[in-house]
């Protein structure tokens, strides 16, 4: 059966997801080490040691995500974390950053990496590279690949790989894009944060509400109608004579309907994203997954659109993994 | 301080891109050139052909030249690329970690700057493998600077001078997407913008330009007005971004201003109309946020 790696900002939602039928639940510290730094999100070291506790006793397996890019002068804060999540009885750390990859495999050898989709690893050579170098065990593919592409780099790895289906969609190479500091100061791969809900505001202008990052307009609706968070990639701009979604609509990711080609192309696991959403959420969503791979590995169809209402109240897409998307 | 020229980040014509590099060959006060495609590997058969020429030429004008990797490699072609980068005997310039791939350990290689190094042991695993120059991502701080660059002790460091920002890369081609096209039929509409396609808010705010898959600032970065303190952090040069026009004036207004003959201000003051986004940033630096800017104009 595809492993489901399902998110967890809390306790309660880690303990929600292993109770619904997650394989592993990841998570992080409350700090910059981890990219979903959010006020009032992630885990303490007694909070995580509880946790893989909890999910040991129930057979699922926890992943501690140290995933942003260390910042100068300050990489002890994230040899700790690593160091922490071996003391809690982590299964695995995922990590992006090359020197933080090259510490953790020469000072704790014996703790399972796993490579962050914010390393943007895309091909076969350089995922063979991070596991020849550094005995990397499983990538999390960046969103940029088509299913065809994923199989084509299953057959040149011995890697296991992890693929997101669910959730919000990076247009951008993870790990890539500093379009979030341009405007903000504050960034996925420094703070851990893309568009902030710390420099977000909505403005009432005449019959219009304005959704802002940083000052700068993203989004304007009619009043009334639902107003997208201005995540700056899913913004409405103007481009030459023409006024639009110039890089992605504001849609989240489903390739719940792709599940059978993702077995088919040698996927490990399938990642759920969402460890900023409700316990609610998580639990929902981490059942209906749990039951469509399950349908998978006997051969039933997967249930089609049975994760509609969760996307956002929006659109939904399969991003790269349809070819046509770019 | 010195100043190199980094790879040009648009699609150009063929000929201007010839008589581009001719030129640069003959240009006093760079040191360093960094050519060859960054963004998209579609371009390259344009003026791949070309590219021989272009680095003798810039060898025997005492250009030190080195190559560029792809910034995002996906593809077989990408790939095989990417390996052959490793046989031309040229410095190659690693901007996606792939390249490293294929470089023999030891071997000398140049780290660009969509390469991640951010902290100091990356900088000691990229040094210790044979990196023999670090051109830093232009979203650090200047306070990471100065740690990185005491870090690399006597290897240089090097960071963005001047040009739009590069600040993302994706699968997607936003120009394609603009024109209603898809990737594979794109007809090389990004040809068009060769300095990208400026993307501004619902308010009229200057912001972001697209260039194919990948994303710049609309606001040229300008770092004129921090070279002191980026002297005093050990920076060692410069990167200069080329411009479609009137990059040759802003090369000679560098030069100027390394070698003390003009000021920050001045040097400003004459670039802004040949800036593209006819605006600055330096905010990456030391201000609130990428896109600020601290000069005067």
């Amino acid at each position: 059966m595809m492993e489901l790696v399902c998110p967890a900002g809390t306790p309660a939602s880690l303990r929600a997801a292993v109770d619904a039928g997650a394989h592993s639940v990841y998570c992080g510290f409350a700090d910059d080490t981890n990219a979903r730094n959010f006020p009032g999100l992630n885990f303490s070291r007694a909070e995580l040691a509880a946790g893989v506790a909890y999910a040991k006793a129930r057979g699922s397996k926890v992943l501690v995500a140290i995933n942003t890019f260390p910042e100068a002068g300050n990489e002890a804060l994230w040899h700790r974390a690593v160091a922490d999540a071996e003391t809690a009885g982590a299964h695995a750390v995922i990590l992006a950053d090359l020197g933080l990859i090259a510490y953790a495999a020469e000072k704790h050898p014996g703790l399972r990496r796993h490579l962050s989709v914010q390393a943007a690893a895309a091909n076969p050579d350089i995922i063979n590279f991070y596991a020849e170098t550094f005995d990397v065990k499983r990538v999390v593919l960046p969103r940029v690949l088509s299913v065809q592409e994923i199989a084509a780099i299953n057959r040149e790895i011995d890697t296991e790989t992890e693929v997101f289906v669910f959730g919000g969609l990076c247009v951008m190479a993870e790990g890539r894009c500093s379009l979030s500091s341009f405007i903000t100061g504050r960034s996925p791969n420094m703070n851990g944060v893309c568009s902030p809900a710390s420099h977000v505001t909505y403005t009432e202008e005449g019959q219009e509400l304005a959704a802002k990052l940083g000052g700068y307009t993203i989004h304007r609706a009619s009043k009334g109608t639902p107003a997208p968070y201005p995540t700056l990639c899913k913004g409405c701009f103007k481009v030459g004579s023409r006024t639009g979604y110039v890089f992605e609509d504001p849609a989240s990711l489903d390739a719940s309907e792709l599940l059978p080609a993702l077995a088919k192309a040698g996927v490990t696991a399938l990642k759920i994203e969402g460890r900023q959403r409700s316990r609610a959420y998580v639990a929902q969503v981490v059942r209906n997954f749990r039951a469509a791979v399950e349908a998978l590995e006997e051969g039933r169809p997967v249930p089609a659109g049975m994760l509609a209402q969760l996307t956002e109240g929006q659109s939904a897409t399969a991003g790269a993994y349809n070819k046509i998307w770019r | 301080m010195e100043l190199t020229i980094g790879p040009i980040q648009g699609f150009w014509d063929a000929g201007h891109w010839s008589d581009f590099y001719a030129r640069l060959a003959e240009t006093p006060g760079v040191t360093k050139v960094v050519l060859g495609e960054l963004v998209c590997s579609k371009r390259l058969p344009f003026y791949q052909t070309r590219m021989p020429e272009a680095i003798e030429r810039l060898q025997t004008g005492g250009k030190h030249v080195a190559v560029t990797s792809l910034a995002l490699v996906t593809l077989k072609r990408e790939r095989k690329m990417t390996a052959e980068l490793a046989g031309t005997g040229l410095e190659v310039e690693v901007n996606d970690l792939t390249a490293l791939a294929h470089i023999p350990e030891h071997a000398p290689f140049s780290v660009g700057p969509l390469v991640n190094v951010y902290n100091e042991g990356t900088l000691s695993y990229l040094k210790q493998r044979g990196a023999r120059s670090f051109c830093l991502p232009p979203e650090l701080p200047l306070a990471s600077v100065s740690r990185l660059a005491a870090k690399a002790g006597t290897t240089p460091v090097e960071v963005w001078g001047w040009g739009r920002l590069p600040l993302a890369i994706s699968g997607r081609c936003y120009h394609a997407r603009y024109h209603d096209r898809a990737k594979d039929q794109c007809q090389f509409v990004c040809a068009n913008d060769p300095d990208g396609f400026a993307v501004d808010t619902l308010d009229d705010q200057t912001f972001l330009a697209i260039n194919g898959v990948q994303t710049l600032s609309d606001p040229c970065a300008n770092m004129s007005h921090d070279l002191t303190a980026l002297e005093a952090a050990g920076v060692a040069s410069l990167r200069l971004s080329p411009q479609h026009t009137g990059f040759f004036n802003i090369i000679a207004l560098f030069h100027d201003l390394v070698c003390g003959r003009i000021d920050a201000d001045e040097l400003s003051a004459r670039a802004l109309p040949l800036a593209p986004g006819a605006a600055f940033c330096n905010g990456f630096l030391g201000g609130p946020n990428g896109i600020s800017w601290s000069g005067r104009t």
